[in-house]
Order: structure tokens, then C-alpha cells, then sequence
């Protein structure tokens, strides 16, 4: 009978995203529950050496599908992969933490299981024995709590809603490679273009200074917000607006459908406080918002409030924070 | 080139928060009065791709959507940008429907429809953020699929396709018949011309029911078990000064004050 809860284990460039590591304290603390083992599903080309991280993170059994084909994500490839893992482990739960490869690759997987998903969950209970999740619906204006039917059950969390373990390097696990038979998909990556800007990534920064339409287009005005980041040791994030509107580029965007970060201190800069931008930055310690409009929904989440003309107030505060750190 | 859109018809995400209701024993969204519903917005972004293809290529787009009699609208405004025959399909059975159940009456339609050598989806609909149906939908039709899209270029049988990376972008080469599903990176949607506007009021939506594409209501994948507005208690600390400068000062030693900083 299927038993246990097991993680799709994601990677980029040899390392173990941050999410995986929440996903598999998901994993530890629904196991406790339900029962079984928690598992990994490690697949990639030459990704073997991560199956000891994974494990150190609260894996009992990582299962490896590693071949020269997957080197390279393509749902085409890795599905099939996920499928002989699936069967082998047979799990109970399976989980996904949500990136821009689980939104691919979750949804087809599901249907060709043929069981229910729930994407981007915040919180996970069991009640008789399966497990219910919370999920954002309508941006974030309203919560829905659902039940995915069918086994395994499967759910994609949302970044930063849960603790990963402390990780313990003497911790014991199975490494169980398993062969899949896996050809040339028919989509080919052929290219691939980094837009990333130096400094701290945003989902690991512990300050981040974000801005909004009414930042405007000068690159003048960005600098202002760099300048504020760089004090504070921090980085810089945007809203769609910005990202839209073509003066940022889109691993800047920060919400719904861009990164979700939650660091000690937000400073919301030009940011109306759309439910779809909050999604993003509401796991924030400290939130301050300088907008010039008092009635602008994001006052109604923030710590501290400035109402004013940023161009008046960011200078000046950066300015006082030279001084102070 | 055919090509079919799925167009959502979606309460407006820009609902303010004052007026936005639940049902909770109903377990249904009340529509907002006064605010009509929209096109999802990244189906905007599909369509004006679809249009985008049609003019380098020419060819066919046919726009499918799933909803109320009131998504007709959504489907005219479709073809006001350019596309060029609808098909809504209402049904009440599917009223409530989940990703499961609604990629499976689309799949039904776009069968119906007849061959196809690109559907366009937006990547995500903004009422029940659920990012599924899309790739869903390729996986029982059986065809590659690719989320998030920011860009779709057509050399031959070939889709050289951008797709969204955490980092960046990657380029990739999809065979068709394929299905994408399109990200607001990709275009920014036009404006209906008023030639398009009258077009569309001309043209005749096709309407049917899931039972006239040989579809039952298949059940649910996922239960809906509970639907609530979850309360934020506003905690705001208003910083005030004379001047900006006072202002920014106060807001560095409260930060200071509280150990933030
Ligand atoms: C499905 C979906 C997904 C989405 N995903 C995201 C997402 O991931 N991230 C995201 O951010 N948005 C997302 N959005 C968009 C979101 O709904 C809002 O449209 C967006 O966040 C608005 O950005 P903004 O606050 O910068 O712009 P606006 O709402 O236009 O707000 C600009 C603010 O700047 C203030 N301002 C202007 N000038 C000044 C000045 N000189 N000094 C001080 N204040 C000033 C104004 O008072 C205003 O409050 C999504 C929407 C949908 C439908
Ligand atoms: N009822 C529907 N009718 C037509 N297309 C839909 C419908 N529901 C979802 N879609 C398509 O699938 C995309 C993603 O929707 P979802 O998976 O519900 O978030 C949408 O942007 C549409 O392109």
C-alpha cells in the first residue's frame, strides 16, 4: 500500500534549491502523521553527489534517475523519470516546491497519474489520515482549503511557507538509483540567457527595497533604490508594474507569479499593495511602505507607514542610514 | 497556421479588497456589483500572440473558452483583436469546474474543432490561480507543451519558444502540434481597432453544452472543502515629521528603536 510522503527534488547549476529543503520538513512533519518514509526523486544528469544533501535535509531514501538525456529539463524528458520513481517509492504524498520547472512539470505529472493536484500551497494538515492544504485563491483575496483526490496525493508549496530541518550531516539514508530508458525528448533546449544583475539574490536577501510604478523609468531613480539596498546590505525587488512596464527585468518581479522572499525588512517603495504583489513579500518580519497615497491598500499590511513623495524621503533615509550603520 | 486560444473569463483582479465577498457555506466567490468580469489577462497576452503568428503566417485562430453565457463577451473581445470564430461552451454541470474537469471538456472542444497546429493558453487564470489546465490539457491531448512563455517565434514544423528560467530565459525548439502557455513577458495585448470592435458584434459565437461534445461531468479531482477572506489586522505605525527629512530620520530610529536595523 502506498505509504510516505516523497519530494521531487529540484536542483539548478549542482545545488539543492532552497524550497527542496522546505519541502522535505513538509515531508518529515506529514510522515510523522501519515506514517512511511520520506523520499527524494533525484533526477538529472550527474546530480548523483546531491542525494547526501538531501538526506542531511530529512530524506530516508533518495532515488536517482540519472542519465545523460536529462541534463536538461524538459517535461518531455523528466516525466517519464518521475514516473518510474513514483512507482518504485509509491508514496502516499508527493511534493513539489513551486519554481518555474515544478509549475511545468507538476500539473502534466498529475494528469498522467491522473490524480488531483493543489499548487501553490501554504499550509499542510492531515485529518484522517490524508492531507488538506491551504491554498491563495483569487490572488490572494480569499483561502481556500482542498483536498487533492487520488493516490499519491499531490501538492506544489509555495516558497518560504515552511521550515525546512536543521540539516544533520550524520544523518543515514538509501540511495537507490533507478534506471529509466530515456530518449531524446522532442522539445530541445537550444539556448539559455542569465539576466541576473550581481549582489545578493533576492529569496536569500535579509533586506530588500522594492519599487513600484511610481519609480518611474529614469535609471537614475533605481539607482536611488540600489543605493538605500546596498546600505542595508540588501537587494533590490520591483512589482509588475515595473517589470511590465519594461524598466526592471523579471527575476526583479516579486508576488504572485515572480519570487517570494521574506526577509527581516521590506521596504515597499512606489507599491500600491495589489493582493497578487503581497503573495510575494507578506512572510516579511518588517514591512514599510512609502507611498504617497494614505488610502493605498498596502498601508493596511505594513509595520510602518510613510506618506510622501519617495523622491523627498528615500535621499533623506538613506542618507540617516549611512550615518547610522 | 490553426491556432485556438482558451480564454478565461475571470472577476476582475483588480476587485478591491472592500469589495471583494465569499459564500462561505456556498463556498462560492460573490461577484463583485458594478465590476464586469474581464479576460484573464494572461489570455489577453495568448490571444495577441495568436494574432502576432497569424499576421507573419496567416492561417486560422478559433477561441474556445468555458463558461457563462456572460463569457460571449470575453470570446467577442477576442475576435475584436483579430481572432476568427468562437466557441463557448456552458454547461452548469461544469459551472464549479476543477482543472481536471476543465481540461477534459476543452480537450472534448478542441477535438471538435478539427486539426490544430498550435493552442495558446495563458499560464495561469487569476480567479482560482490554479496553473493547471494548460498542462493538462497537452498532457490528454498528447502533444509537448511548455509554461511560462515569453516569446513564440515559427520557422516551418518548428516553434522556437522562449520560455521563462528563474535567471532568465531559455530558447526552445518544440515541434508542433504543440500547446503553449503565455506569460504577460511575452506582448503587451492591443486594442480592439473599431473595424475589429464590429466585426466581432457581426460574428456568431458558436454555443455548446458539454453533453453535445460527448462529455459527462467527470468528477472532481480536487474538493473544495472550505473558501474564506482571511482577515489582516492592519498593525500600522503612522511615521510623521515636518518634513521628508524628519520623516526618513523618525523612520530610521523607530527601525533603530525596534531592532529591525
Ligand atoms: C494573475 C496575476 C498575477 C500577478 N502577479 C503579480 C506579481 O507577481 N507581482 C506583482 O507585483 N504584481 C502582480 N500582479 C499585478 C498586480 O495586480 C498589480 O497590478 C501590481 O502589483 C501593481 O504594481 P504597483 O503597485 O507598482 O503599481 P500601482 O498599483 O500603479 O501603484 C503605484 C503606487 O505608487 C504610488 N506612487 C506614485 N508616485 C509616487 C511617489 N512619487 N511617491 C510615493 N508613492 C508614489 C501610488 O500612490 C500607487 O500606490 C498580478 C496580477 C494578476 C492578475
Ligand atoms: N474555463 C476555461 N475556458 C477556457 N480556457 C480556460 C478555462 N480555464 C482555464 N483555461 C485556460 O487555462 C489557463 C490556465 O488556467 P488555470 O489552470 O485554471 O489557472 C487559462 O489562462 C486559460 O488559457
Amino acid at each position: 500500500m502506498a505509504s510516505g510522503v516523497l519530494v521531487y527534488a529540484d536542483h539548478r547549476e549542482g545545488s539543492v534549491l532552497a524550497g527542496t529543503k522546505e519541502a522535505l520538513g513538509a515531508a518529515r512533519r506529514l510522515a510523522d502523521q501519515i506514517g512511511g518514509p520520506v523520499s527524494a526523486a533525484l533526477i538529472g544528469n550527474g546530480v548523483a553527489g546531491l542525494a547526501q544533501e538531501l538526506i542531511q535535509s530529512g530524506a530516508d531514501t533518495v532515488y536517482v534517475a540519472d542519465a545523460p538525456a536529462l541534463d536538461k529539463y524538459t517535461n518531455a524528458t523528466y516525466l517519464p523519470a518521475l514516473d518510474a520513481i513514483v512507482s518504485q517509492a509509491d508514496p502516499a504524498v508527493v511534493l513539489f516546491s513551486k519554481s518555474l520547472v515544478t509549475l511545468d512539470l507538476a500539473p502534466r505529472f498529475a494528469f498522467r497519474r491522473g490524480v488531483g493536484l493543489a499548487n501553490d500551497v501554504i499550509d499542510l494538515k492531515v485529518e484522517n489520515g490524508q492531507v488538506i492544504a491551504s491554498r491563495p485563491v483569487y490572488g490572494g483575496s480569499a483561502m481556500a482549503e482542498v483536498l487533492p483526490e487520488g493516490t499519491p496525493q499531490m501538492f506544489t508549496i509555495r516558497g518560504k511557507t515552511q521550515e525546512p530541518l536543521t540539516p544533520d550531516p550524520s544523518r543515514q539514508g538509501n540511495v537507490v538509483p533507478v534506471s529509466v530508458t530515456v530518449s531524446e525528448g522532442p522539445v530541445k533546449v537550444i539556448d539559455q540567457q542569465k539576466e541576473r544583475a550581481s549582489g545578493p539574490k533576492l529569496q536569500d536577501a535579509t533586506r530588500i527595497v522594492s519599487g513600484g510604478r511610481g519609480i518611474g523609468e529614469a535609471k537614475e531613480n533605481w539607482r536611488q533604490l540600489e543605493e538605500l539596498a546596498e546600505v542595508l546590505g540588501g537587494a533590490v525587488g520591483a512589482s509588475r508594474a515595473a517589470v511590465d512596464a519594461g524598466w526592471v527585468p523579471t527575476h526583479m518581479q516579486i508576488g504572485l507569479t515572480g519570487t517570494t522572499v521574506s526577509p527581516d525588512l521590506y521596504i515597499a517603495v512606489a507599491i500600491s499593495g495589489a493582493v497578487q504583489h503581497m503573495a510575494g513579500c507578506s512572510g516579511a518580519k518588517t514591512i514599510v511602505a512609502i507611498n504617497k497615497d494614505p488610502e493605498a491598500a498596502i498601508f493596511k499590511q505594513a509595520r510602518f507607514g510613510v506618506e510622501g513623495d519617495w523622491k523627498k524621503i528615500i535621499p533623506a533615509l538613506t542618507k540617516e542610514l549611512k550615518a547610522m550603520m | 497556421m490553426n491556432i485556438i486560444v482558451c480564454v478565461k473569463q475571470v472577476q476582475d483582479p483588480e476587485t478591491p479588497a472592500s469589495q471583494f465577498r465569499v459564500d462561505e457555506a456556498a463556498k462560492k466567490v460573490i461577484p463583485p456589483p458594478g465590476i464586469p468580469p474581464t479576460v484573464n489577462q494572461y489570455d489577453a497576452n495568448a490571444i495577441e500572440a495568436a494574432v502576432q503568428l497569424k499576421e507573419q503566417h496567416g492561417g486560422r485562430i478559433t477561441v474556445i473558452s468555458l463558461g457563462k453565457d456572460t463569457a460571449r463577451d470575453a470570446i467577442k473581445q477576442a475576435l475584436s483583436m483579430g481572432c476568427d470564430a468562437g466557441l463557448l461552451i456552458d454547461d452548469p454541470a461544469f459551472e464549479d469546474a476543477d482543472a481536471y474537469q476543465t481540461a477534459n471538456v476543452l480537450a472534448a472542444a478542441i477535438k471538435s474543432v478539427g486539426d490544430y497546429d498550435l493552442i495558446l493558453c495563458g499560464r495561469q487564470a487569476s480567479d482560482w490561480d490554479q496553473a493547471q489546465v494548460p498542462q493538462g490539457l497537452a498532457e490528454l491531448l498528447g502533444i509537448p507543451s511548455v509554461t511560462p512563455v515569453a516569446g513564440i517565434e515559427v520557422t516551418g514544423t518548428t516553434l522556437r519558444v522562449k520560455r521563462l528560467i528563474e535567471d532568465g530565459y531559455e530558447v526552445l525548439e518544440v515541434p508542433m502540434p504543440a500547446l503553449l502557455a503565455v506569460s504577460n513577458e511575452a506582448n503587451q495585448p492591443r486594442y480592439p481597432t473599431l473595424k475589429g470592435i464590429m466585426a466581432a458584434a457581426r460574428a456568431k459565437v458558436d454555443v455548446k453544452s458539454a453533453a453535445d461534445l460527448g462529455v459527462n461531468a467527470v468528477g472532481r479531482k480536487v474538493q473544495l472543502l472550505r473558501l474564506y477572506v482571511p482577515k489582516v489586522e492592519s498593525q500600522i505605525e503612522w511615521i510623521t515629521g515636518e518634513t521628508p527629512e524628519e520623516q526618513a530620520a523618525n523612520l530610521a530610529r523607530r527601525l533603530r528603536e525596534e531592532r529591525v536595523i
